[in-house]
């Protein structure tokens, strides 16, 4: 992975992941109640700004399948649904669950699961026992989430 | 079992820049390799001074096209690349070019290269057929950080875009291959390392059982599309 590339793929993509090297913290227990988190995964205040750089940055990827509003020039994917108006349809947690872990909501989700460990395999060993987003880095995220009203 | 139809070249869904590279034989940087590749053809080689052309009078016409198959003396599945491998440890009695090898390469787009515009057969009945399987299984398995198939990219989402890359139906027909991110020619098994990296999967060597497999399953849902050899991509 020169260079750093990951589902942005080496694929001459432009990654789900990577670029700053591995800097997702251990896993923090969640439970889901019915198609939410109600609970933060974290006591610290979360921050809606940060969230966006994580969801445009090579840390979350969003953009890679989903538009965004704001998203000005990036080139976005086309397989998820946009992301405009998402904090309105959904509070924060349902958008905690769809974002740690999707499949609880579709089990055939596209979506790679944001906060779990369990239930991958063949996953290379930089990457393995650690979630793709912290719990810090889910809680902003779901705070940008919630403002795309 | 299903497959992309109509079937399409990764070539119609690259930019413009690459489909004119790969139209035009003295543009295009892969037939760098091609050319090298008739040379080691030629060449007498081993204690026999014997050349890949002293046995092969057609330059193996076709072969690329049915290719992988089973091996009928060993019973296991060979790509164009271990096929090549192995006439040059027995046949010919000299160390086999390595994977990925410079040699490696330009002799597989050579022979690959005679087969151009033919369109690819393989066997999946028969002995080949639990290789079939084993690729098939693969394809399909959600692998790696990011739990995503071959199959969700290149069967579910073919022609809409991941980001600023339009996805293909992944077929390996243009392999080896010239891409603009390696500037060099590399393997359908370098390309596979490469979605499996993006996925955050675990990488095999190339020319490992596992990837020859997927290699079969890819040719089959190829069926009925052309040779490309040596194809441009970005
Ligand atoms: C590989 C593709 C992919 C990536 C990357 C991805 N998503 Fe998704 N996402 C989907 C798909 C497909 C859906 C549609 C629902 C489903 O199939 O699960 C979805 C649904 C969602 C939903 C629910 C939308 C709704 O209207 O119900 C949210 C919220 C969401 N994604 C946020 C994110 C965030 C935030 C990120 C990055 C941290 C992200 N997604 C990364 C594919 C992706
Ligand atoms: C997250 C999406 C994704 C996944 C999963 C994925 N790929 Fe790809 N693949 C791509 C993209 C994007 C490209 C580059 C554009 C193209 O040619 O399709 C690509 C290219 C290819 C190509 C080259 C096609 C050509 O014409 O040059 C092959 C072959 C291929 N993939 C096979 C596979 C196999 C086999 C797997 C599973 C081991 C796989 N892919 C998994 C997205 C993906």
């Amino acid at each position: 992975m020169a260079g750093g590339r990951s589902l942005g793929l080496e694929l001459g993509v432009a990654a789900l992941a990577v670029g700053s090297g591995v800097t997702a913290q251990p896993l923090v227990a969640w439970q889901a109640r019915g198609d939410a988190i109600p609970r933060p995964l974290v006591e610290a205040m979360p921050d809606a700004a940060r969230g966006r750089e994580i969801a445009f940055g090579r840390d979350g990827n969003c953009l890679l399948c989903h538009g965004a509003p704001d998203s000005g020039a990036r080139p976005v994917g086309n397989l998820a649904p946009p992301l405009a108006g998402v904090g309105s349809r959904l509070d924060a947690g349902q958008l905690r669950l769809r974002v740690v872990d999707p499949s609880r909501v579709n089990p055939g989700s596209l979506m790679p699961r944001y906060h779990v460990t369990e239930g991958l395999s063949q996953v290379a060993e930089a990457w393995r026992g650690r979630p793709v987003l912290s719990a810090e880095q889910i809680e902003d995220v779901v705070a940008w989430l919630s403002t795309l009203r | 079992m299903s497959r992309p139809s109509p079937a399409r070249s990764g070539l119609v869904f690259a930019g413009p820049t690459v489909r004119a590279l790969q139209a035009d034989d003295f543009a295009n940087p892969g037939m760098l390799w091609v050319e090298r590749g008739q040379k080691l053809w030629s060449e007498p080689v081993g204690p026999s001074r014997r050349s890949c052309g002293s046995c092969h009078a057609d330059a193996l016409r076709g072969a690329a096209a049915s290719l992988p198959a089973v091996d009928a003396a060993t019973g296991r599945l060979v790509n164009l690349e271990s096929r090549i491998q192995a006439c040059q440890a027995q046949r010919q009695g000299i160390e086999p070019a390595a994977h990925e090898s410079d040699a490696l390469l330009a002799l597989s787009a050579y022979v690959a290269y005679q087969s151009r515009g033919m369109p690819v057969r393989v066997e999946v009945d028969g002995p080949a057929r639990p290789y079939f399987e084993r690729g098939r299984a693969s394809y399909h398995r959600r692998i790696g950080q990011l739990n995503l198939a071959c199959s969700h990219c290149h069967d579910a989402n073919w022609g809409r875009r991941l980001g600023p890359e339009t996805i293909s139906q992944g077929h390996g027909v243009g392999y080896p291959a010239y891409r603009l991110e390696w500037q060099a020619l590399g393997s359908l098994h370098r390309r596979f390392r490469s979605c499996l990296s993006g996925v955050r999967a675990e990488m095999l060597p190339q020319g490992h059982p596992d990837y020859l497999a997927l290699e079969l399953y890819l040719a089959w849902r190829a069926s009925s599309l052309p040779v490309e050899t040596p194809a441009v991509r970005r």
